[in-house]
């Protein structure tokens, strides 16, 4: 039963709170690239890879009170809080669903910053084309949050340890 | 220049219902249209299942691609006497708006749900791959594929040609609001849409429209919210929905278990095993889809044979409205009545739920990743729509979200066995509605 639901219920129970859409969807974004088998249609969008699937999910979660959603005023726009509600954590209890071992690899996705995450995210939505390819496209479709060649370097080697601990929760399945 | 910039010796034009006329005067849109696997698109209906609702929606994609083609076109009209365009971006943007949904499988949505794949990538795919579409593109220059491709996908660095053709209002969204209103009968998809493309301006990142022009863009605006529920949202058509997805899973499930189809369904190996390769898929039409439902009708297998004979003769599901949270009480006794009555459940008794339909309504947001719509003001300034209209205000900011529970109410209501516990079941459904 509602079973895309659950697996986001899932997240929040194990990161406690999620602050920020574009962190929500950084984070899911990055996971699925990893075979979480989160199945989310991503498009890309102003900020990287978006998924309005997950965007209405979200909302119709916050509807049925299974999540909490604090909107809070962060310079000129707003933000959002999410995290799991007790109503949620009953339908979790409920529906049985349990997230594969992630390694807590969604831990260390919460404990980076929105930008962080959007450049990940974009590296990891290239991935196909060469490194400086990606790095061209980096700089030409994120021109707006001038990414330095060090937070670029960094984002690549993040990625490389997010796949080296991915592949060890897969070993331990 | 490349040959592939000629423009033919006659103007061919195709009669369109919605559009009056489609122009083709670039020999690259011709060769385009006439490709394999453009022409596959006629045997993929645009709306999927919704013609079990209303009869007339039976416009494919293929219409819908040349309807987009011809919008992006007389923007590029337009826009050409705003800016310079190098000519070949204009090629690029017509390419890209022909070529948009080139992706498309069958009934492509429950297809995308059940096997996991995406046709945003069997886009990139045909247009990059081994096809007749990736030799007419590659006749414009090595690197024209790769930027239509990329346009598609949102990736071009030029994001005013994006804009055209993918944002919240765009080509696509234009032409099948006005098709889908036209061919499923209803009156309120209508838009002027003439006016919006006269109030069109362009600025770096996107498309912007004149102030003068709100009301028109406030009509099209209120026409994705009307079509939203009254016609991608319509309970019958996502009852279908859920059949062919059941069905899809069930055939899916049934070929991993090793059962022995009577005709063996060759042209999904790959799909359940999950290694489809791109001729595989381009092989995959509706009329293909719907031979194997009709001989899945006659499968030895009692689930997948009932949910072809439901599919095929339209006996659907009937739903009631529910609230998954307070359904959670009663939902182990339904699941263990499913069960004694023979019905399974994981097919029998599903919850459909908005974030399962591929459409949306207008949204300004906070904090969103949708670039809004800006009307241009009188001095130069940019607005964001719903800040200047009390109409989009007004709808923007509204609930669109929903859960329905489908069952076969047919089955429920013969009580000739299992009369007491389909009393109960149907007591239990009823209750969710209050």
């Amino acid at each position: 039963m509602l079973q895309e639901h659950c697996k986001l219920l899932a997240v929040l129970k194990q990161t406690g709170e999620i602050v920020g859409r574009k962190k929500l969807q950084k984070l899911i974004y990055i996971a699925k690239k990893l075979d979480f088998p989160f199945f989310e249609r991503y498009q890309f969008h102003f900020y990287g890879p978006y998924s309005e699937e997950l965007n209405l999910r979200v909302e119709e979660m916050s509807h049925l009170d299974f999540i909490t959603e604090i909107k809070e005023k962060k310079g000129g726009y707003q933000q959002y809080r999410y995290a799991l509600s007790d109503k949620g954590a009953d339908f979790l209890a409920l529906s049985n669903y349990e997230l594969p071992e992630t390694k807590g690899i969604l831990n260390v996705l919460n404990e980076q910053s929105s930008r962080f995450l959007e450049l990940v995210s974009t590296v990891l939505y290239f991935e196909d084309l060469p490194r400086a390819e990606v790095e061209e496209k980096v700089v030409t479709l994120k021109a707006k949050q001038n990414y330095s060649q060090e937070e670029i370097n960094e984002a690549y080697w993040f990625i490389e340890q997010l796949c080296k601990k991915a592949a060890s929760a897969e070993a331990n399945e | 220049m490349s040959d592939r910039f000629k423009v033919l010796e006659e103007e061919k034009v195709f009669k369109d219902p919605v559009h009056r006329y489609i122009h083709v005067r670039d020999e690259l849109i011709w060769d385009l249209i006439g490709t394999k696997e453009f022409q596959r698109l006629r045997r993929i209906r645009q709306l999927g299942t919704t013609y079990l609702t209303f009869h007339g929606a039976e416009h494919t994609r293929f219409n819908h691609s040349l309807g987009v083609y011809e919008i992006v076109r007389r923007m590029v009209e337009n826009l050409e006497k705003k800016i310079a365009w190098d000519p070949e971006e204009r090629l690029v943007c017509l390419a890209a708006a022909l070529l948009h949904d080139i992706g498309h499988g069958p009934f492509s949505h429950s297809f995308e749900k059940v096997f996991h794949t995406d046709h945003e990538q069997w886009t990139r795919a045909i247009i990059l791959g081994n096809t007749d579409v990736h030799r007419v593109l590659t006749s414009v220059g090595g690197k024209f594929p790769k930027k239509v491709a990329d346009v598609i996908e949102k990736t071009y660095a030029n994001k005013l040609v994006v804009s055209l053709i993918s944002s919240q209002i765009d080509a696509d969204r234009m032409d099948y609001l006005l098709r889908d209103a036209f061919y499923t009968g209803v009156s309120y998809g209508n838009f002027d849409m003439e006016r919006i493309l006269r109030v069109m301006r362009p600025k770096e990142d996107q498309a912007v429209f004149k102030h003068s022009g709100m009301h028109a863009v406030e009509d099209y605006i209120m026409s994705r919210y009307q079509m939203y529920w009254q016609v991608y949202f319509h309970p019958v058509t996502r009852s279908a929905e859920v059949i062919l997805s059941k069905i899809l899973h069930r055939a899916k499930d049934l070929y991993r278990a090793g059962y022995q189809f009577k005709d063996q369904p060759k042209h999904f190996y790959t799909l359940f095993s999950g290694e489809i390769t791109l001729a595989d898929y381009l092989k995959l039409d509706e009329s293909v889809i719907l031979y194997y439902f009709q001989e899945w009708a006659d499968e030895e297998d009692p689930i997948l044979h009932d949910l072809c004979q439901r599919f095929m003769d339209r006996r659907l599901f009937k739903y009631v409205e529910c609230d998954p949270g307070k359904q959670m009480s009663v939902w182990p006794e339904l699941l263990q009545l499913f069960a004694a009555i023979g019905l399974e459940p994981e097919y029998y008794l599903v919850i459909d739920s908005s974030s399962d339909l591929p459409y949306d309504f207008y949204r300004p947001g906070e904090e969103e990743e949708r670039l809004p719509i800006h009307l241009l003001m009188p001095g130069g300034d940019l607005r964001e729509l719903s800040r200047e209209s009390e109409v989009v205000e007004a709808i923007s900011g509204k609930k669109r979200t929903d859960h329905k529970l489908y069952f076969p109410m047919d089955f429920l209501e013969d009580q000739r066995t299992y009369a007491e516990e389909k009393q109960r079941i149907i007591a239990l459904l009823k209750a969710q509605e209050g």
